[in-house]
């Protein structure tokens, strides 16, 4: 018995559903349908992950075959293996978590049911994605779930700027999907098969570790990724992405879909341990993109552009541990961001619902006691982001640190960098903390969270406090063994520990006790220059829009009345002016007509006469 | 005979919808949709009749008695001129297509027409049997007749029923087709000459021609000849200027078979006689060709982005997706070819509905012009709806037969020019960046209330909805398109196996 | 009897002459009607020139082609009366350099 494919289709029936009746079903029915289907998947996963855990066995169901042509026979089929089980856990359980949350969340929206039709069709096809058994049907969930995010980045339609965010953030990945797509040609026409597993087989047999060809193949896989993951150099679609409401930034650009490029590199770990140069472009693109993005967050004023930007950091640690081989860390830091991400996000979405739509913190202050559910949340989310001792994010961002540590000649940087990091993640998000929730009130709420956007909360909250010690099965999937911690001197390990709780003293000096202040650094004009440069990103748009954009405007105006018709306006021309020189003789004189035949005549004649003679 | 019989059907169907007209205005629509919907139910008998393992045998190229259906009378025997057609699995994929195509042309064109109904409705019928005259013709001389047979009706449905800037489009188009055309008739000239040469008798039989060994240097000019004769129909860069004239200026159901038929019968050409008669020629040439395939992706995606006007932007799109065609076809192996053929189809009904939705929104806002709309969805959600499902369709979602195409040529591709299929893939950054752009400036954005408009109602939805399940067929499950065109792909091959074979098994 | 009494040469060279008559009285008049009898000139010295070739060498071929011309020169007159007539009426004038419609504009 196989009923695998249940679990997408549940969500996938649903999103028709509620695509072909086009909203016309009663709000109650759409609940039903729209929450009711990911619970449904929900259950499905719960029930797989516990049998999974009885008997360890790998799952696979081939539906149908997709494309048969030669050796080229990608199906839709599953592979459901330990990583593809969290994987899932994590889409349908926080999904469900967050289609709960939005019952409430979108209640008053006018186009209700479209939104549910775009979520369920998302988790569907993030569903596909972590369950495809092969690349091209992996490929197909990854750029559904891009349009999804799409669709749903733009929900509000009618704000053209919506709209542009939506715009930038499918063109921007699909920069990345052209290489994974260049990625999987490559593969192809060298291996023969995109089935993933006969594919590393393959891999293993035919390529040593170090050929060019594993290391061009995983460079573009990883262009895939990075764009998918918001990673260094195509990071600048996210903090964009928050156009879209708040519980869609919490399940697409926190909670999964954004780990799909960590998911890939996990997925064809085995590749990449073919090609080390891209094993350590993996950890340095983590490194980079943890710090900017970091420093970028500690710049933002927007609850939920913070968010975003430590969203890329978290993936970049998520990176860093591809990178340095510790794929079970990284797949671990994945399923506890997104629990505590999902949190932070869900608790920000109902601070911004109860507060007339207000995403200034500058603006906030003082919530501690008027929403205390949500301030439970924050700090339970952030003490988890900021990697407090024993919250979740503790427990997956130390195994990441140590295991770069351990790796070969440059670990101590990227342990260190991964330290300034950690300490910038503390600063950051209790500096949002402690100017959200304490100091005095800016702007009073209009209302409480009700049930159904509690109790969300409140299981997020303790998924983000005890999720460290969920044991997930992932020995099977990464063969190679788990690297030994216990080599390390404890003293790597105290400061690991440490480091978050001095950038929560940090945080408490300079924004809740005022006892430092930065207020003279902040207003010079050097600083209000890093502010600028900073809370812009890095300037990285501006960067883009010049080199790229802008030229690629410019080229479509200067063509666009069609630059190759001219070459045909020229025959046409030139024709024309042959016309004009030969219109003359036909002027209508039948005099002129007679005389010149006669004279032709003559002529002809006398030509002819002189060959003959 | 059945063959003749669906034309000859087709041909005089468009003269009783032609008188009809006199009987009842209403009358000649329904008179074009009965036939069309009855040549094809005919084709259907037809096949039903054939045993089944007829489709998947390798039918022998240079023996038309082996494919599916063959016919052949003598009509001018003094110099082998003979009235043959045949069909084999990828006529009868494109012979569907056409009338299915056919049917969405008259439903979009059902209210649009008020100018003489019977005579546009004869020209689209017409038109049609042009078109399959063509898929079908296995003689040239036939071949070039029902080429321009084809012609001659879509330059009246462009000259009469077109928009503002009618004449100048349908002279453009006409003066196009019909110059490379006639290059076209000079090759084939010249192919029965030197074929009469070495066989010893006039020939202009398909089959009596194919694997002639002609002289190399005059075979490089004939192949010319037939190469610019299909690339302007397909059409390709920078053969492509006429089209998006054309399109703009057409009525609906004349974009719709343009773009979805007519650019196929130069895809069809090129694959099924222009590379086969000359493969050395061709296979010399492939890299130019591809290189005007790239150019074509390229060129076409970005000029998309520059239009403001919807049709036009549609039209661009189009010589950007006929461009992986040009690429797969030359690329010639199994999996670029069988996505050229997949491209042909995918890419007759993805633009036949964008068209179809272009001529929606111009029958109710009386313009084309993007920078007029915007913020329709809110007026027109289920138009809105179909034209995103389409655009996300146009710029390759997998899951719908445009990524099915382009991906297969694209593999196909990268075994033999790596750099071509890069280049071409960069053209689906392209689409994506014109296709949401064109659902931006029309559905999205702040609803404007002078633009006030009807939604789709159950006619034009209906048709709207047949093609998204074509397309999510198409996309889900293309084997049966696949299994059609196979033995015709692999009998095509023999005649040039010169291509490497894909990596990993042979 | 029987032959041509007079030399051949003479009667062709006065048929040449009168064809050069008629051709330069096309190209010269104006008037549609002197242009109509140059016409006829052209062709009755094209006919003679049959008939003393027909008498030269006693065929009838000669005398059966210039009753064709003869049957030519009167439909010919008919249609050319008739446009002469239509000419008129529409320019009301026989000059033919004021009929120039067909001019290439």
């Amino acid at each position: 018995m196989n009923l695998l494919w249940l679990i997408p289709m549940f969500p996938l029936l649903s999103a028709v559903l509620l695509i072909v009746t086009a909203g016309r079903l009663p709000k109650q029915l759409v609940a039903i349908l729209g929450a009711g289907s990911v619970g449904a998947a929900a259950v499905c996963v719960a029930l797989l992950a516990n049998d999974f855990f009885a008997d360890g066995q790998i799952r696979e169901l081939t539906l149908w075959t997709w494309i048969a042509l030669d050796n080229f026979t990608p199906g839709i089929s599953f592979y459901v293996d330990g990583l593809t089980v969290v994987m899932m856990s994590v889409i349908t359980g926080v999904g469900f978590l967050i289609h709960l949350y939005s019952l409430e969340f979108m209640a008053d929206d006018e186009s209700f049911s479209r939104y549910f039709a775009y979520m369920n069709l998302f988790v569907a096809a993030m569903l596909l994605l972590v369950m495809a058994d092969n690349l091209l049907l992996l490929y197909l969930g990854w750029e559904g779930v891009g349009v999804c995010s799409y669709l749903l980045v733009g929900f509000w339609y009618r704000d053209p700027n919506n709209g542009k965010a939506a715009r930038k953030a499918f063109v921007v990945t699909r920069v990345g999907d052209v290489a994974m797509a260049l990625g999987l040609f490559l593969l192809f026409t060298e291996l023969g098969t995109l089935d993933i597993q006969p594919l590393m087989a393959a891999a293993n047999n035919q390529w040593q570790v170090g050929d060019t060809l594993p290391i061009l193949a995983t460079a573009l896989l990883l262009g895939g990724a990075v764009g998918k993951s918001a990673q260094l150099p195509l990071q600048t679609w996210l903090p964009d992405a928050m156009a879209g409401p708040t519980p869609v930034s919490a399940l697409i650009h926190a909670a999964t879909m954004v780990t799909a490029g960590v998911y890939l590199i996990a997925r064809t770990h085995e590749l990449f341990l073919l090609a080390p140069p891209t094993m350590m472009a993996v950890a340095w693109v983590g490194l980079l993109t943890l710090l900017l993005a970091a420093f970028a967050a500690l710049a933002q004023n927007d609850i939920k552009r913070i968010l975003a930007y430590s969203t890329i950091s978290q993936i970049g640690y998520m990176f860093l541990a591809m990178g340095v081989g510790a794929f079970s860390a990284g797949i671990f830091h994945l399923m506890t961001h997104a629990f505590f991400k999902a949190l932070l996000f869900l608790a920000a979405g109902a601070i911004i619902h109860c507060l007339h739509h207000e995403h200034d913190i500058l603006r906030m202050g003082g919530l501690r006691k008027r929403l205390p559910v949500v301030f439970a949340s924050f700090l339970i989310g952030s003490a988890a982001l900021a990697a407090l001792p024993f919250t979740s994010g503790f427990y997956s961002k130390d195994a990441i640190l140590l295991s770069a540590w351990l790796t070969a000649d440059i670990g101590p940087i990227l342990w260190l960098g991964g330290l300034l990091g950690a300490l910038l993640t503390a600063i950051y998000s209790f500096r949002l903390v402690f100017i959200v929730f304490f100091g005095h009130a800016n702007t009073e709420p209009d209302r409480q969270p009700g049930l159904k956007m509690s109790i969300p909360l409140i299981l997020l909250c303790v998924l983000a406090a005890i999720g460290g010690w969920i044991n997930i099965p992932l020995t099977e999937v990464f063969a190679s063994p788990p690297s030994d911690h216990s080599l390390i001197a404890h003293s790597v390990e105290y400061i690991g520990i440490a480091t978050p709780l001095l950038g929560l003293l940090i945080a408490y000096l300079l924004f809740l006790s005022r006892a430092m202040s930065i207020a003279k650094l902040t207003e010079s004009t050097a600083g209000q220059a890093i502010q600028g440069f900073l809370r812009s990103g890095w300037r990285f748009d501006a960067l883009y829009h010049y080199t790229l954009v802008w030229p690629f405007v410019g080229i479509a105006r200067l063509c666009k009345n069609e630059p190759v018709d001219q070459i045909y306006n020229a025959i046409v021309c030139t024709l024309k002016w042959f016309h004009r020189r030969l219109i003359i003789v036909q002027n209508g004189e039948l005099r002129w007509y007679a005389t010149t035949m006669v004279f032709g005549i003559v002529i002809f004649v006398a030509m002819i006469l002189r060959h003959s003679l | 005979m059945s063959l003749l019989i669906l034309i000859a059907f087709l041909i005089v169907g468009g003269l009783i919808a032609l008188f009809s007209e006199r009987i009842n205005e209403q009358l000649p629509r329904w008179v074009s949709l009965a036939i069309t919907i009855l040549a094809l139910g005919y084709i259907w008998l037809f096949c039903r009749q054939l045993p089944i393992e007829s489709f998947s045998v390798i039918p022998n190229p240079t023996d038309g008695s082996s494919w599916l259906i063959h016919l052949r009378l003598e009509w001018i025997p003094r110099f082998g001129i003979a009235f043959e057609l045949a069909m084999d699995g990828l006529s009868l994929l494109l012979v569907v297509l056409t009338l299915l195509l056919g049917i969405i042309a008259i439903s979009s064109s059902w209210v649009e027409i008020k100018f003489k109904p019977g005579l546009f409705q004869a020209n689209v019928l017409w038109s049609l049997a042009g078109v399959i005259g063509v898929f079908l013709a296995m003689d040239l001389f036939l071949f070039f007749l029902f080429w321009e047979v084809m012609l001659i009706p879509m330059y009246l449905l462009i000259a009469i029923w077109g928009h503002e800037d009618k004449a100048y489009a349908a002279m453009k188009f006409f003066i196009f087709t019909q110059f490379s055309g006639l290059l076209m008739l000079l090759s084939i000239v010249t192919i029965a000459w030197q074929a009469a040469i070495i066989n010893g008798s006039y020939s202009f039989s398909y089959f009596d021609l194919l694997g002639v060994p002609f002289d190399s240097s005059l075979a490089f000019w004939m192949m010319l000849g037939f190469f610019i004769a299909f690339t302007v129909k397909l059409p390709s860069f920078p053969f492509h200027t006429w089209l998006p004239d054309a399109h703009t200026q057409a009525p609906t159901a004349g974009s719709v078979l343009l773009a979805g038929i007519l650019l196929k019968t130069g895809a069809y050409g090129l694959l099924r006689f222009c590379i086969p008669l000359f493969p050395e020629a061709s296979m010399e040439f492939a890299p130019i060709a591809m290189a005007l395939g790239a150019a074509g992706v390229i060129y076409g995606a970005v000029l998309a982005f520059a239009q403001t006007d919807f049709k036009r932007l549609v039209a661009y799109s189009s010589v950007s997706h006929m461009g992986f065609v040009l690429l797969g076809l030359y690329a010639w192996n199994n999996l670029a070819l069988q996505g050229a053929v997949m491209q042909m189809v995918a890419h007759g009904v993805s633009t036949a509905a964008l068209f179809m939705m272009a001529g929606a929104l111009q029958h109710r806002l009386h313009t084309r012009d993007m920078n007029q709309m915007g913020g329709l969805w809110h007026n027109a959600p289920r138009m809105g709806a179909c034209a995103m499902f389409f655009a996300v369709a146009s710029l390759g979602l997998p899951g719908l037969g445009n990524f099915v195409a382009e991906f297969l040529v694209l593999v196909g591709l990268f075994a033999v020019q790596p750099w071509f299929a890069v280049i071409a893939t960069l053209g689906l950054i392209g689409a994506a960046v014109y296709s949401l752009w064109m659902i931006q400036k029309t559905f999205q954005g702040e609803p404007n209330n002078e633009l006030v408009m009807a939604d789709f109602g159950v006619r034009e939805m209906g048709t709207m909805a047949a093609m998204m399940i074509a397309l999510i067929w198409l996309g889900l499950y293309p084997q049966p398109v696949l299994d059609l065109a196979q033995p015709v792909l692999d009998s095509l091959r023999v005649f040039l196996v010169a291509s490497p074979q894909l990596g990993g098994v042979s | 009897m029987g032959g041509l009494q007079i030399p051949l040469e003479h009667v062709l060279v006065l048929s040449a002459l009168l064809f050069c008559c008629g051709l330069l009285g096309l190209m010269l008049r104006r008037n549609i009607i002197f242009m109509l009898v140059s016409l006829e000139v052209m062709l009755n010295a094209s006919a003679l020139a049959f008939i003393a070739a027909a008498a030269k060498w006693g065929q009838a071929d000669g005398q059966v082609i210039f009753l064709l011309i003869l049957t030519i020169a009167a439909a010919e007159v008919s249609v050319g009366l008739g446009l002469v007539l239509q000419i008129q009426r529409r320019f009301k004038t026989l000059d033919m350099d004021a009929a120039t419609a067909l001019k290439e504009r």
